[in-house]
Parts: C-alpha cells; sequence; structure tokens
C-alpha cells in the first residue's frame, strides 16, 4: 500500500524499511510502554546515513528530495510513530539550514560533520512566557565580541537529553523585539540542559520531550543571518507541516492494515460471504485514500514553488498560502484519530485488547497527539485572523 | 495619501515597542517588532484609511515590510 511508492524505490527509502522493520518495529511496545529513546531505530537511521539524506551531493549527503523524505517518514511510522516524529524534527531543522545556511562558512562545514557523525538535531522554539508561539521569543542572543551566551527556558525539547546539537530560536540580540528573530546552533559540548520536568504523556511518549532550561555559548558564526520569520513562512512551517504528513500517513496506514487483516481472516473464514465489517473497511480506505491525497497535492505544490526563482517573495510568503498549509495540518490530524477509531471498531475487541495483534492503542493514543502538540486551537485562531483581509479573488 | 498617514495606521494597530516616528521610511517593521497578528490589523486599517482593498497577490510579507513598501502598494492600487 505504498501509494507514494511508484518509482523504483532508491537505496535511502530501501534503508528505510530495513529500519522500520529491522529496528522500529521491534522495538515500538517497549518505547511506548517505558516512554523511552527509541535508541535501537536512531541509532539505525544513523548507520544508514538516513540523518544526512537531504544534505546535497556534492556535500557528502544523499541529496534526497522533501517528497522522498517524506516517504521515508511514513515508512518509519507504520512501525514506530516516535520515531518517525524524531526524524521528521530532525529532518526540519537540516532542511531549514541547507535551504537558508549556506552562504555561510560554518555551516558548510557544519553540513560536512553532520554528513560525517550523524549528528542529530533537535529544535528548540518554546517557551516558558511564549508557549508554544513559534514566533516569538523572549530570550535573546547576548553578544560578548566574537562570542555569544543564550538561555532559554524551553516548555519542551522533543529527545533534548539525546540530541547531539540543538537549532535554537532567540531574539535577534538583547534590544530586538519578540518577533525579531534570529535561529542559532549550537554544539552539545557547549550547552547544558538542567531537566525541569517530566515526559508522562498519552501518546508519542518516544519522543521524550520534556521541559528543559538550556544554558549555551557560541561563535557568532553561528547565527544564521536569515531572519527566522522569513525562514519560517518559506520553510520551516510548510516543510514541517509536510513531514508530519508523512507520520499521520504511515500511523493511520498501521491502523488501516491491521483492520484489513482482520477482514481478510473474517472472510477466509467464511468463504463465499463478504463479512459486515468489509463495508466499514471499504469505508476507512476511502478516509485514508483522502488523508493521502491531500498530504500529496500540498506536497506537489510545495516542490514547485520552494525552487521558483521568487520562492522568497512569492507566493510561499503569502498569507493564503499559510492558510493553505494550516488547512492541511487541521484536515490532516482531525481525519488521523477518525482512521485509527475506526479501524478499532472494524477489530472490535481484538482491537481493544493489549495483547492482541490487532491492538489499536498504541496508534490511537500517538494519533491524538497529532491536534494537540502543535494544538490545532492556536492554528485555527490564525487562520480566523488572516480571514479577516483574504478575499478568494 | 502620505506616508505620514501610513504612519498614524501603523502607531494606531501595528503594536510596536520602538517608536514609530523615530523609523526610517525604508526600515524593516517585522523587526521593529511587528507580528503577523498585528500586521493584519494594520492591514484592516490601511483598508478603512485609504478606502481600499488590497487583493489577495499583495497579502505577503515583502508587501508591509516597510512603510516605503506599503506606499508603492497603495499607489499601485489607487493610480
Amino acid at each position: 500500500m505504498d501509494a507514494m511508492d511508484t518509482s523504483a524505490s532508491s537505496p535511502m527509502i530501501l534503508a528505510a524499511r530495513l529500519v522500520a522493520k529491522e529496528f522500529a518495529a521491534p522495538h515500538a511496545n517497549a518505547v511506548d510502554q517505558e516512554a523511552r529513546f527509541p535508541l535501537e531505530a536512531v541509532s539505525a537511521l544513523k548507520r544508514e546515513k538516513l540523518l544526512s539524506a537531504y544534505v546535497p551531493v556534492a556535500m557528502g549527503g544523499a541529496g534526497l528530495s522533501l517528497t522522498e523524505l517524506v516517504q521515508v517518514v511514513e515508512i518509519l511510522a507504520r512501525e514506530c510513530a516516535a520515531t518517525a516524529m524524531i526524524y521528521a524534527m530532525h529532518q526540519i531543522q537540516v532542511i531549514s539550514i541547507v535551504r537558508h545556511a549556506m552562504d555561510n562558512l560554518w555551516y558548510q562545514n557544519y553540513l560536512r560533520e553532520l554528513v560525517a557523525h550523524q549528528y542529530l538535531i533537535a529544535s528548540v522554539t518554546s517557551e516558558v512566557g511564549v508557549g508554544g508561539e513559534m514566533r516569538r521569543s523572549s530570550c535573546a542572543v547576548e553578544m560578548d565580541g566574537q562570542h555569544f551566551k543564550l538561555v532559554k527556558d524551553a516548555t519542551t525539547i522533543s529527545y533534548g537529553a539525546q540530541a547531539d546539537d540543538l537549532l535554537v530560536t532567540a531574539r535577534r540580540n538583547t534590544d530586538a523585539a519578540n518577533s525579531d528573530q534570529s535561529l542559532v546552533l549550537v554544539h552539545k559540548a557547549d550547552y547544558t540542559l538542567e531537566q525541569k520536568g517530566g515526559w508522562d504523556t498519552m501518546g508519542m511518549r518516544g519522543t521524550c520531550s520534556p521541559p528543559f532550561l538550556m544554558t549555551a555559548t557560541g561563535d557568532v558564526a553561528q547565527i544564521i543571518d536569515v531572519p527566522f520569520g522569513d525562514m519560517s513562512a518559506q520553510t520551516v512551517v510548510p516543510v514541517s507541516h509536510l513531514l508530519w504528513g508523512g507520520c499521520w500517513m504511515g500511523c493511520a496506514a498501521a491502523a488501516v492494515n491491521k483492520a484489513r487483516a482482520f477482514v481478510r481472516g473474517q472472510a477466509r473464514a467464511n468463504p463465499g460471504t463478504v463479512p459486515p465489517t468489509a463495508l466499514r473497511l471499504a469505508e476507512l480506505v476511502s478516509m485514508m485514500q483522502s488523508l493521502r491525497t491531500s498530504v500529496q497535492a500540498c506536497l506537489t505544490e510545495y516542490e514547485a514553488l520552494s525552487v521558483a526563482d521568487d520562492a522568497a517573495v512569492g507566493i510561499l510568503t503569502s498569507m493564503g498560502y499559510s492558510l493553505k498549509m494550516n488547512n492541511l495540518k487541521i484536515d490532516a490530524t482531525q481525519a488521523l484519530p477518525q482512521i485509527v477509531t475506526k479501524a478499532l471498531s472494524i477489530c472490535g475487541i481484538l482491537g481493544y485488547k493489549n495483547d492482541s495483534k490487532f491492538s489499536m492503542s498504541r496508534h490511537l493514543r500517538d494519533a491524538h497527539s497529532a491536534a494537540i502538540m502543535v494544538g490545532n486551537d492556536r492554528i485555527l485562531a490564525t487562520n480566523a485572523n488572516l480571514l479577516l483581509v483574504l478575499k478568494d479573488d | 495619501m502620505s506616508k505620514q498617514q501610513i504612519r498614524q495606521v501603523l502607531k494606531d494597530h501595528g503594536k510596536f515597542s520602538a517608536n514609530i516616528d523615530s523609523l526610517a521610511d525604508d526600515a524593516d517593521l517585522y523587526e521593529a517588532g511587528m507580528t503577523s497578528h498585528a500586521s493584519v490589523n494594520v492591514m484592516l486599517a490601511l483598508e478603512d484609511a485609504f478606502d481600499l482593498e488590497f487583493p489577495d497577490r499583495m497579502l505577503k510579507r515583502s508587501v508591509f515590510e516597510s512603510i516605503d513598501a506599503i506606499h508603492a502598494a497603495i499607489e499601485e492600487l489607487t493610480a
């Protein structure tokens, strides 16, 4: 059912399948139960050089497209949604660097090191007092000659304790406005993290995303020149929703495939009749197709717009495009729990039992993270504001 | 239509922490603290003040990034 896999599989896609089957799937339940980092899967992703998959070939990476990365995320999410989410979040950081910091020597060297050492990058955008609002920061880069200091009280850092490096948003300097943000990469050797709470959640437990107080230092070359506001509209927001879309598709596909196997089993037990659950399955597969179609349509459009000559000032930076990507996030994350719930109703008691091969518990709990971990109400509020001036003219 | 009128709209609706009067015509309004949310209020107030409607194609970051850019957009619509 790899609907996005129409061409011959590239080596990286084959590697992703191997990691998913051999290293993510066997530990997915333990990762979930113990709310622990999926070390086996992430180590395998590093061995297969999948963490640098998006880095251009000229710099030693595999030069995968965003479309291929979304496919990798889906492959991982079919077996372990937490592993897929970690991979997706890391790639958002890599893509931001590749698209916006390549003219900076320090970052060119960093990307080569990332290829060699397979560094895992975590994102530090949330902050006490600002919450999850990515486009505002209260902390600031404190300059001291060629060096800077940065202290951030983050409400959540996914895989913060396990990451090798952090990409942090902060006000450009101590005099800058809240919305005048820079993106800064800091090395593990140059920061400390003081964990300020736990991560005992309903789902996505393996992402290990507690609050941390981060204290970092670095060289001014580590501050990306392009304002974070520009990166956010052109890259961070659309790429996040698309890579997460891969995660939602994989999570949904895992549940749907259990329901399909369940219905096939019923049909084999009673040849010549169509089991009543097959009708529900027909509805379910249609819902799955709609989810896939909406992610794919936005992905195709973004791939075209992001390589256009006017990418920096064109449609990607328009309010109409923001509205559209926000709608993708809202629609996909509303559909996902509905799909998993329907798959559960098809499998019945065998889907409800935790020790059954049709168990839906992890998929359903992971699915509910989609609308909550980046809150849909916040996104709807943004759209409500945009619609005060958008006219569909 | 004057840049002074645009400045007044920004002062009333841009929610700037900095003093608008000391801002150059080509200064980056986002760097000066205008959020996306505030920029919508600025657009609505400009539409009201100048009795015009910005088409969707103009509703993007670069068109509202400075007083000069806003001035050029309004000139284009009222030409």
